[in-house]
């Protein structure tokens, strides 16, 4: 039998590139922190369920029933993560296509964000098959053109791809293979436009998913307009998804900053403007789905509450907190604008997918506390996996592509 | 000029490989729209129940309870377990005799379920029923949000769980026999037959001089039409049966679904003329290396 022994070349690598140039004894230690002990606890009731979940199916772990087919997986997992993974082909297209340098700084930070998300949003989606291992057929084996699910199979599958090969330089550079990572980079404008085109497709494609269940939807929430809706959402979902990580990054990393993030209070006023001006869109978007619904005199039921809180609060709030904020040049309230459409635009994708989907329904779908936990897991997971590689590969660093 | 021949090939070459892997069709191809149908009169129907143990028996499930003293308490739902059930009416006809409906999948002529499933796991058949194809279902629950009836429902329970739903004896129908639960009706309440044919059965029983049915035929215009057809001297909903309007639910989504092409074709072309707008007069940020 062979024993395991390494290259002495290999041992240093590892060290400098797994465990941050410390011991294994001492990276150990590093983790006994607060942070990566909730973590550790969060994924040691996660993972055992999620794995239960494919062992004893889905009725074990799930309360999903013969009336409410999608729940929190679907809801959350699928629907909140993609939306607010839009940061990604949003700030790409600035950058990339439209010529706005100066937020090349956020740009892979914001495409790792994307990337992640809708890894762990299809992580997600697998929990939530029935048969996951057959996720693959509607690429491979039979295709339904006529669903819009079929669509939005591909294009997740596709732009995953694409967020990978986008976040792929910095990949390659880490594992020393810079010389293919600056041919990918080379890529940049064409996977920026793909990116874009079919995030356009998906991101209001997971809106029309509901087009053809209009009975079932609550007349505040169903319109025609769904799809529109879910796209313009989806950018300022990204947008604020961006605020909100970079100034957390700002603060978590800031050793690995240098002096790159200097001026972030302003580059957070220039998203905060982009922002504004898509919720204010998007305000009036849902206004016209609201008028053209012919159901006003809904609005004075406790759901129709429930959908003004989320108009106003979630979308007219933070939008004149953006406008008020960049006006007043405070990074702090395009923060805090910023945060509160995080919320809204998950309060958004929950309502249509649970809310307000058989409203009606005399016993209502509550998600189990297992069905949480797995949600809360995968999110954590995705901050792990995005901390592992912010602390590894050069993802907040100022880029020197000419050098 | 910055933006050079080839970066303008690789973009337009992506965009069309997908354009080309992703084609968005309408709804499907309408089957034949005269197919097999059933005739449910819900004044013959007396619950004996023969249908729902012949469908159980046909379909290898387990036998039906039997109905308890002064009938089941509460509205029973299809199952897993059980494809059809037959249901009291919240109403009584106006005699004060109790009514009964049957229930199942009602084949619609354009199913949801059907242009729902993104791998044509469900399928309206050119013969007219919609079939289920087991070995394809990867299990995402579409046609249950999809289906305005509530018809498929999924085993949960199960690791390997699968999609569960009326065949309209797919198998039966092909050897030329009809489905198990309207060959054993004893009362005529089932008569199964070819749609056009019980179509114009039913208007001549409902609009007949004097008639004490419903001036409706459930299913006719239904979600676009369905391949059972129901009528009543209560009214519909009482027995259960929805209002879900007569929009067949594809039409929906094929706005959205045209939508598709027009944004592969155009969003590349458009996206590159705002980079070259964007860089025009700049130097190029992007030299070769």
């Amino acid at each position: 039998m062979a024993t395991l022994t390494l290259p002495p070349a290999v041992k240093p690598w590892l060290r400098d590139h797994l465990l941050l140039g410390l011991t294994p004894r001492e990276y150990v230690k590093s983790l006994a922190n607060p942070w990566d002990l909730f973590a550790m606890a969060v994924f040691a009731i996660g993972i055992p369920l999620y794995i239960a979940r494919f062992v004893f199916g889905l009725g074990a772990v799930t309360n999903l029933s013969q009336t409410t087919p999608w729940g929190l997986w679907i809801g959350f997992d699928m629907l909140c993560g993609v939306a607010l993974a839009a940061g990604g082909f949003t700030l790409a297209a600035a950058v990339h296509v439209f010529g706005l340098e100066r937020y090349h700084a956020v740009v892979k930070p914001a495409v790792l964000t994307g990337f992640l998300g809708y890894f762990f949003a299809v992580l997600g989606l697998l929990a939530d098959l029935g048969q996951p291992w057959r996720v693959w057929y509607p690429l491979g084996v039979s295709w339904g053109t006529t669903s819009v699910m079929f669509e939005v199979g591909w294009c997740v599958a596709l732009y995953t791809t694409v967020l990978f090969l986008e976040f792929s330089p910095a990949l390659l550079s880490w594992l020393g293979l810079g010389k293919l990572g600056q041919r990918l980079a080379q890529l940049t404008v064409a996977l920026t436009v793909l990116g874009v085109m079919l995030s356009t497709l998906h991101q209001s494609s997971l809106g029309s998913l509901f087009l053809l269940a209009p009975g079932r939807i609550h007349p505040l929430w169903y319109s025609p307009m769904i799809p529109v809706l879910f796209f313009v959402s989806a950018i300022a979902a990204g947008l604020s998804m961006v605020i909100v990580e970079s100034s957390l990054s700002h603060r978590v990393f800031r050793d690995r900053l240098g002096r790159v993030h200097h001026d972030i209070d302003s580059l957070m006023l220039g998203l905060g403007r982009g922002a504004a001006l898509v919720l204010f869109a998007y305000f009036f978007l849902k206004l016209q789905a609201l008028v053209a619904s012919h159901r006003l005199d809904l609005l004075a039921t406790p759901l129709g509450a429930w959908y003004l809180v989320e108009l106003l609060g979630f979308v007219a709030l933070p939008c004149a907190l953006f406008a008020f904020g960049v006006r007043r040049g405070s990074a702090f309230m395009v923060r805090a604008a910023a945060a509160i459409t995080v919320v809204g635009v998950v309060v958004n994708r929950l309502n249509v997918s649970l809310v307000a989907f058989d409203y009606a329904l005399p016993v209502r779908y509550v998600p189990s506390w297992m069905e949480i936990a797995v949600s809360i897991a995968l999110v954590t997971a995705l901050i792990q996996t995005f901390r592992f590689i912010v602390n590894r590969m050069a993802i907040l660093e100022a880029d020197s592509p000419h050098s | 000029m910055t933006f050079d021949r080839r970066k303008f090939l690789k973009m337009a070459g992506a965009a069309g490989a997908v354009a080309a892997a992703a084609p968005a069709s309408a709804a499907g191809a309408s089957a034949s729209l005269d197919g097999p149908a059933v005739l449910v009169d819900t004044t013959l129907c007396v619950s004996c129940r023969a249908c729902e143990a012949a469908c159980a028996e046909q379909n290898q499930l387990p036998a039906p309870p039997d109905t308890p003293e002064g009938g089941f308490p509460a509205r029973r739902d299809t199952s897993t377990t059980a494809f059809t059930v037959v249901n009291r009416g919240s109403d009584a006809a106006s005699d004060g005799s109790e009514r009964f409906a049957k229930q199942q999948c009602l084949h619609c002529l354009h199913p949801a379920c059907a242009s729902a499933c993104p791998v044509r796991a469900l399928e309206k058949t050119p013969e007219g029923p919609v079939v289920y194809h087991a070995d394809l279902c990867m299990g995402c629950r579409y046609c249950m949000v999809a289906c305005p009836f509530g018809v498929p429902k999924y085993e949960y329970e199960k690791a390997i769980p699968y999609v569960r739903k009326c065949t309209f004896c797919f198998e039966r129908q092909a050897r030329g026999q009809q489905p198990a639960c309207t060959s054993v009706c004893p009362t005529g309440a089932l008569k199964f037959g070819k749609r056009s044919d019980l179509l114009l059965e039913a208007r001549r029983r409902v609009y007949a001089e004097g008639s004490r049915y419903v001036p409706h035929v459930y299913g006719e215009r239904e979600s676009g039409g369905t391949s059972w057809l129901y009528v009543s001297d209560v009214p519909f909903e009482s027995l259960g049966l929805k209002a879900v309007g007569e929009t067949s639910p594809t039409q929906l989504t094929e706005t959205a679904l045209n939508a598709v092409p027009l944004v592969m074709t155009l969003w590349p072309p458009l996206l590159m003329g705002l980079y070259a707008f964007a860089h025009q007069g700049r130097k190029s940020s992007e030299q070769e290396v």
